[in-house]
């Protein structure tokens, strides 16, 4: 079985070496302008230079810090807000619709009310990331809270456990999973509203790389910029997996 | 009726203690404003046509760019779905492609079309694929394979079997991942027209900031929530409707 995964996988390798190679021959043959298509031994190489060079290396740290931070801030304040309304029924029946009216709101669309607050400065930059990617968090705090056993509910009463300890032994574990889901969402969130900011304000990371490098031509640069997107997407989406593996053991 | 005054009670008393504050506070704002004068302004962008002429180019951003790459991940979706062979071959690919945030690609789409409607869709559609892909992937794959016996005993070629068998019994399924595509296109067009293009709502917003008229910003705002919030209640509601009998428990977000 584990045998012919391997075979599947070396196949879909195959398959991806050969779009690849298709690429470098319809990019060789001047098919389409290379300010549109550079083929993808030019990519590699602008990718190397501006990696040894460190100004990609640089880029690339700051979107990633940026995306960490309003990521880290995010999750602390969506975890805590969604125990607090989610851990009481009351304040799920009184705020429960308000959040769910919020729920589709694009989070970009407060890029502009943060620049009329913050200016073009750090500060916007981190509370737009902050609040887009809060709300996926805090909407699967307040649900994971709903979406308790009830049963466990009546369990800590007859043991005796207080408030806190129910939220904290019983509720909050039981949520995880749908947090952790959040906390995936959330990510993705942070990554895109990195990339706009840095466009929009101008500040050092990959989004402002790739648009400086569009408006030059530079299209080699430009590939080698959304690659590292791409990358930074990947590499975030497998390391929630291997936390939600990890934290998610005890389910069996 | 309690339900009602209970949902409402906290975004009228956040308003009203938002209006107060505001009139107290009495200088004017580049970035806030009263929650009055973000009604009245509202009111006047619906009046003078200015609102809807910006939705109606928002929404045919999101729409173009939805049929577009939502059409390729239909494809793409039943194409996997039905042949799990095609479905390992590409893994790495689709792995490889989907993990890139569609407005990285803003920048190469600008140097590509320019800005305008263009642009917009062409960014919407890479966005509007893969909720598309994976969602009807999965509805495809979950076809009662009893079903498929009987269609392989009676020796239909595959077009008739999907559009016999497979496209009937996954079409609920398939209307959901519409569904969450579309909440995809509209909040990615939203994004465009704030990073970049001239158009629609998220640009009326951008433009409504830097001329400093706070009351028209929050406006467009709110509407761009109400627009989101409606066409999510709409689409629901068809959802219920048309297929609400044939959708299993656990597909019924």
């Amino acid at each position: 079985m584990s045998a012919r995964r391997w075979a599947w996988r070396a196949g879909s390798v195959l398959v991806c070496i050969a779009l690849v190679l298709a690429w470098q021959a319809v990019a060789d043959a001047r098919l389409v302008s290379p300010v549109f298509l550079p083929p993808p031994d030019k990519v590699w190489r602008a990718l190397q230079r501006g990696m040894a060079s460190g100004v990609l290396l640089q880029k690339l740290g700051g979107t990633v810090l940026r995306m960490i931070e309003g990521w880290a801030v995010a999750s602390l304040l969506g975890v805590g807000l969604g125990t607090l309304v989610g851990a009481s029924h009351t304040a799920r029946a009184w705020l429960g619709p308000t959040l769910e009216f919020l729920r589709p709101l694009p989070a970009s669309a407060i890029i502009p009310v943060a620049i009329a607050l913050f200016g073009l400065s750090d500060a916007m930059v981190l509370g737009v990331i902050g609040f887009g990617a809060l709300w996926p968090m805090l909407l699967a705090t307040v649900h994971g809270f709903a979406a308790v056993e009830p049963r466990l509910y009546e369990v800590s009463r007859a043991l005796g456990l207080s408030r806190a300890a129910v939220v904290w032994k019983v509720a909050l574990p039981s949520a995880l999973p749908d947090i952790l889901a959040g906390a995936r969402l959330g990510l993705t969130v942070a990554l895109v509203l990195a990339g706009v900011c840095e466009m929009l304000a101008g500040r050092d990371g990959l989004g402002q790389w790739i648009l400086l490098s569009a408006r030059s031509f530079r299209a080699p640069d430009l590939y080698a910029g959304v690659v590292l997107f791409g990358v930074l997407g990947y590499a975030s989406a497998l390391l929630i997996g291997a936390v939600e593996r990890r934290a998610l053991r005890w389910r069996g | 009726m309690t339900r009602l005054l209970r949902a409402i009670a906290v975004p009228a008393a956040l308003l009203l203690a938002g209006e107060i504050a505001m009139r107290a506070a009495g200088s004017s704002s580049d970035a806030l404003a009263p929650p009055s004068d973000v009604a009245a302004a509202l009111a006047a962008l619906l009046a003078d046509g200015e609102m809807l002429r910006a939705s109606a180019e928002t929404l045919a951003s999101a729409l173009g760019g939805l049929a577009i790459g939502g059409g390729v991940g239909l494809l793409a979706g039943l194409l996997f779905g039905a042949v799990p062979a095609a479905a390992r071959l590409f893994a790495i690919v689709v792995e490889g492609i989907r993990p890139i945030p569609a407005v990285a690609l803003i920048p190469l789409a600008l140097i590509l079309f320019g800005f305008g409607f263009r642009l917009e869709i062409a960014i919407v559609a890479f966005a509007a694929i893969w909720p598309m892909l994976v969602f009807t992937q999965a509805a495809v794959a979950a076809v009662d394979t009893q079903l498929l016996d009987v269609a392989r005993v009676l020796r239909l070629p595959l077009a008739a079997r999907l559009a016999r068998i497979v496209v009937p019994f996954a079409l609920p399924r398939i209307f959901v991942a519409f569904r969450l595509a579309f909440g995809v296109a509209l909040i990615v067009a939203v994004t465009v027209e704030i990073a970049v293009n001239p158009l629609g709502l998220g640009y009326g917003m951008t433009m409504a900031q830097q001329t400093l008229r706070p009351a028209d910003m929050l406006a467009y705002l709110v509407w761009i929530g109400v627009l989101g919030f409606l066409l999510n209640v709409l689409l629901l509601v068809v959802q219920r409707t048309v297929f609400g009998r044939f959708l299993p428990r656990g597909a019924r977000p």
